[in-house]
């Protein structure tokens, strides 16, 4: 090898190697991004879920989980963002329950990061930013936008087929990834079984008597504005939509969870535990197939001219015009859902009642936005501060 | 099925770093910048794997 010849490598090679690293930081620091959380007033305790399943710790979905309690005794109810994390609302409105909620009566239990895992990684080839930022007024708060699926990095191969457990259901091979469709999972199987049969014990052991699942949808999508519910949560969810229609300002349906579909929340959860399962859709334009740019601003405006064209041609199950679906609106759909589902819960259960304050609802959320709501993690002392 | 799925994953990183180590060898052996790019293009996506950064 001439002098020429190795000088011309070591450039080359110099080139490769600074692609690498850039490339690398990229994606470690999407990876181990730390998104602070202030505990608020309601927050008693903070644990995580290899409580309910040993298998968990030390894993990337040994996820935090926040319990508040009330005074005075009563029921429980479990809710959790992040199962789809390519799906913010869900978290961010799981969030605003963990910053403010304070509860009177009976136990609010919270997860804003079900599938942590997932929120590590974005779609391959989708262009998705790494994460997307949320102005306040003290600056703007960082999340890590994630995946639909289990990060392959913490998971992986996939078969050629996912046989559900325990009902052997034939589903696609990636859904052996997905977190909605791996429940009621198993202590021994994979890392996402194993992270839904923890959140199973968890509403066994603290009895919960109903379980929530945030969710967004494209809408392309038929299950969207609305509340999927197991069969013993019918009279429930049909109180709350009609509630929620009546008083809030926005229109939220009701579905039915079908028996033999098998791996969701709704299905799963009601059918292995005392729990009543709901599932929460708001509308998220960013996921549809016919968007335009993929970046953090239609990911928080929900503005897409494509999408909107994609209604005028009837194509979609949800309306849409040029103001899009504004992050504050889908997560004001979420935590006012929350609340009246609290309520209504409550007076048809005074003896399991749930009775929380503070939480904020779709009017605010609309008129002050998603960062009115989102604490200084500066201003929080260190025992109150926790890290998704 | 999860102790198959560990033993496959492990083969999986081991063929990685054997293909990365491949591409490192054709690049010292490479004659001409454009295959010495061509073989570094390809090898980083190995060596994301390797690392367990992607």
């Amino acid at each position: 090898m001439t002098r020429r010849d190795l000088t011309r490598k070591l450039l080359v090679a110099g080139l490769a190697v600074a692609f690498l690293a850039a490339s690398g930081k990229s994606f470690y620091d999407h990876r181990h991004l730390r998104e602070p959380v202030v505990l608020g007033p309601g927050v008693t305790r903070v644990t995580t879920l290899s409580e309910y399943n040993p298998t968990l710790r030390g894993t990337a979905n040994d996820a935090n989980i926040y319990i508040l309690e009330g005074r005075e005794p009563g029921g429980t109810v479990f809710v959790f963002g992040g199962t789809h994390a390519e799906e913010p609302a869900g978290r961010l409105a799981a969030w605003l329950l963990v910053e403010h909620a304070t509860l009177e009566r009976g136990r609010l239990i919270v997860a804003l990061s079900a599938n942590r895992s997932a929120s590590t990684v974005t779609r391959p080839s989708a262009a998705y930013p790494a994460t997307y930022t949320i102005p306040t007024a003290w600056g703007g708060q960082t999340f890590r936008m994630g995946d639909r699926f289990t990060n392959p990095l913490d998971q992986w191969p996939d078969p050629e087929v996912f046989i559900h457990y325990p009902s052997g259901q034939y589903l696609a091979y990636v859904d052996v990834r997905n977190l909605n469709r791996a429940f009621p999972g198993r202590p021994d199987g994979s890392l996402t079984e194993r992270t839904t049969y923890a959140f199973m014990e968890l509403i066994r052991r603290e009895k919960a008597d109903v379980a929530i699942d945030l969710h967004e949808a494209e809408l392309q999508y038929p299950v969207i504005n609305t509340i999927v519910t197991h069969q013993k949560g019918q009279e429930l969810a049909t109180m709350i939509s009609m509630t929620l229609t009546d008083l809030e300002g926005f229109n939220i349906g009701t579905e039915f969870s079908p028996l033999n579909l098998h791996g969701l929340t709704h299905r799963e959860i009601g059918d292995h535990s005392q729990a009543v399962s709901l599932l929460f859709e708001a509308p998220e334009p960013f996921l549809d197939a016919t968007r335009g740019r993929t970046d953090a601003g239609v990911l928080l405006s929900g503005q897409d001219e494509f999408v909107v064209k994609a209604g005028k041609k009837g194509l979609l199950f949800a309306p849409i015009d040029d103001k899009g679906w504004p992050i504050a609106l889908r997560v004001g759909r979420h935590t006012s859902s929350v609340a009246q589902t609290l309520d209504t819960w409550t007076e048809f259960n005074a003896d399991r009642a749930v009775v929380a304050r503070n939480i904020p609802r779709y009017a605010e959320l609309v008129k002050h936005g998603v960062g009115h709501f989102l604490r200084d993690p500066r201003l929080a002392p260190q025992d109150r501060l926790a890290y998704e | 099925m999860i102790t198959l799925q560990y033993v496959i994953t492990l083969a999986y990183y081991a063929l990685t770093a054997g293909a990365a180590a491949l591409l490192v060898y054709n690049f010292v052996k490479a004659r001409s910048w454009e295959r010495e790019v061509l073989y570094l293009i390809v090898l980083v996506p190995f060596l994301l794997r390797v690392f367990h950064l992607k």
